[in-house]
């Protein structure tokens, strides 16, 4: 049912852990019950470092393992526009009914992306909607 | 940790068909192809293997053969009982009675007869999953015309108190019906005696060593009940269609060897139930679900605070472990299990459940190896969890 990417995303997730200076940190639940935490750490307006934990299904964690992988070094705006399909593509596909798992690392890292700008000053990003 | 090893931890789900009862159906997949129905001698040979089937039924459930009737299974065997004896009855009334925690192929037959008007009361449990027989009796009115309540429950295991149901149920004279499938060879039936107040009792061959796609629906004699499948005269024209005779063979066989010793048997998993039981629960923050005593003998349920049930199960199966939980993920659906619900737990207890249930595919290594991986699998999920907060010192 998951593929071998996934499996080995969610047997070996990168970036499990959390980062006690973040500078963003965000968290996002669905109603599954899958819920993830996320710790950024900002320079120049990338994403520097990242780390995660998640309580969840296999498609959850190897979600948040592999949306980590993909934010890292991107600028804000950048992963702030990376979608649930675009993670689910990186891992070669969720199961059916499994894309919706993944769905918290998208929200969280939105939360931990608008945490930093407010700290910043900066208006909050807006989610573009409609959202699949 | 030692070598890699399978271990089949899910005999709830399904059991492996044993040898013997392989050996009795192949007969019936090769020459003895006839059809039951047929006058000539292949046919007269496959209707003779039938009834002697029927006959190993009736034995062992100390009932009267043409009280055994032979279904594709414990769905339809349910589903017949369900709404056969609410269609039946319909001009006494439309009331039914059931728990909330039926599996699926009781609740849902429950739920489409709401659909056509029919009016269902799901009785409470209590946080193991029993029914107080006083409640039923509560339950009943002048309109009930079924009252149905599992013997043990799938998944936490919970032994209900089935002959005093019936025994309620017989005093106000509606008819009534336990889902058994989980029972046969665990529990010595008796019909004609201890279970003399059941009316039906739905079975499946493969949750005993059987082939799958083959159960039975034990009707008493004079109950109302209307036919379920309509065609042929099969089943005395109760349940038409061609007989499944090598399933039918081979669940026969499989009842016989299943209950020729029942109380040994249970002995024997029950004693390495326990040890792993009490292995699993020294894992901090894990629960046992269900009746502490009043249990099936290989069944097992815990739950893990802080993590999920599905990561927890495909970690044990890339280690060779197969069982089962009543997370919601795994099945797919937005919500953990209607058991596991209903019992009480908080939805997050519920998520991290992990049901075992041994038999005779496992050995006393078996249990080792399991209490071996288990713990570090849960540790490594709680590391990931952002529930989990570790206490100094553990």
């Amino acid at each position: 049912m998951y593929n071998k990417t996934v499996m080995d995303h969610f047997m070996n997730p990168r970036n499990v852990g959390e980062i006690e200076d973040a500078d963003g940190v965000g968290e996002a639940g669905n109603p599954h019950g899958d819920f993830m935490k996320i710790f950024l750490k900002i320079k120049d307006n990338r994403i520097e470092d990242v780390r995660f934990k998640t309580f969840g299904c296999a498609a959850a964690i190897a979600s948040s393992s592999m949306a980590t992988e993909l934010i890292k070094g991107m600028t804000l705006e950048e992963a702030w526009d990376l979608t649930n399909e675009a993670v689910g593509e990186a891992l070669g596909g969720l199961p059916p009914g499994k894309l919706e798992c993944s769905v918290v690392s998208r929200e969280a890292i939105h939360m931990a992306i608008n945490e930093y700008r407010k700290k910043q000053g900066l208006e909050p990003l807006e989610e573009k909607l409609p959202n699949p | 940790m030692g070598e890699k090893r399978f271990v089949y931890m899910d005999h709830a789900a399904t059991t492996f068909t044993k040898p013997e009862v392989a050996e009795a159906m192949m007969p019936f997949l090769k020459e003895h192809f006839g059809n039951p129905s047929s006058l000539y001698s292949i046919g007269r040979e496959a209707k003779e293997a039938v009834e002697s089937a029927r006959e190993q039924l009736a034995k062992a459930l100390g009932a009267k053969p043409e009280e055994v009737y032979f279904t594709s299974g414990g769905t339809e065997s349910d589903n017949w009982a369900v709404k056969g004896t609410a269609l039946a009855r319909q001009e006494r009334g439309n009331h039914i009675i059931t728990t909330p925690i039926e599996h699926h192929a009781v609740l849902y037959p429950c739920e489409y007869l709401e659909t056509k008007g029919f009016e269902v009361t799901y009785l409470l449990v209590d946080r193991y999953g029993l029914v107080d027989p006083a409640d039923v009796e509560a339950a009943i009115r002048e309109d009930t015309t079924l009252i149905s309540v599992m013997y043990a429950n799938n998944e936490i295991g919970t032994l209900e108190p089935v002959p005093e149901i019936g025994k309620i149920a017989k005093e106000h004279g509606v008819p009534f019906h336990t889902d058994a499938v989980q029972v046969i060879g665990k529990i010595p039936l008796d019909m004609q005696g201890k279970h003399k107040d059941i009316d039906m009792l739905s079975l499946s061959s493969h949750k005993f060593y059987g082939p799958k796609g083959v159960g039975a629906l034990y009707i008493r004699e004079g109950t109302e009940i209307d036919n379920y499948m309509h065609g042929g005269g099969q089943e005395r024209g109760r349940r038409a269609g061609t007989e499944n005779v090598a399933g039918i063979v081979g669940m026969g066989k499989a009842i016989e060897l299943a209950t020729a010793n029942i109380e040994a048997h249970n002995e024997k998993i029950r004693k390495m139930r326990d040890r792993l039981k009490d292995g699993v629960l020294e894992i901090p923050h894990c629960r046992l679900n269900g009746h502490p005593e009043k249990r099936l003998p290989g069944n097992l349920n815990f739950s893990f605070e802080y993590i999920e049930g599905e990561s927890l199960l495909l970690m044990l199966d890339q280690l060779g472990v197969c069982c089962s939980t009543g997370s919601a993920c795994s099945s797919g659906s937005s919500e953990p299990s209607h058991v596991l619900r209903a019992i009480g737990l908080p939805p997050k207890i519920a998520q991290g459940s992990l049901r075992l249930t041994l038999g005779d595919a496992d050995s006393e290594e078996d249990v080792d190896y399991v209490l071996e991986v288990l713990p570090g699998i849960v540790e490594k999920l709680r590391a990931m969890s952002p529930f989990y907060k570790p206490a100094a010192g553990t």
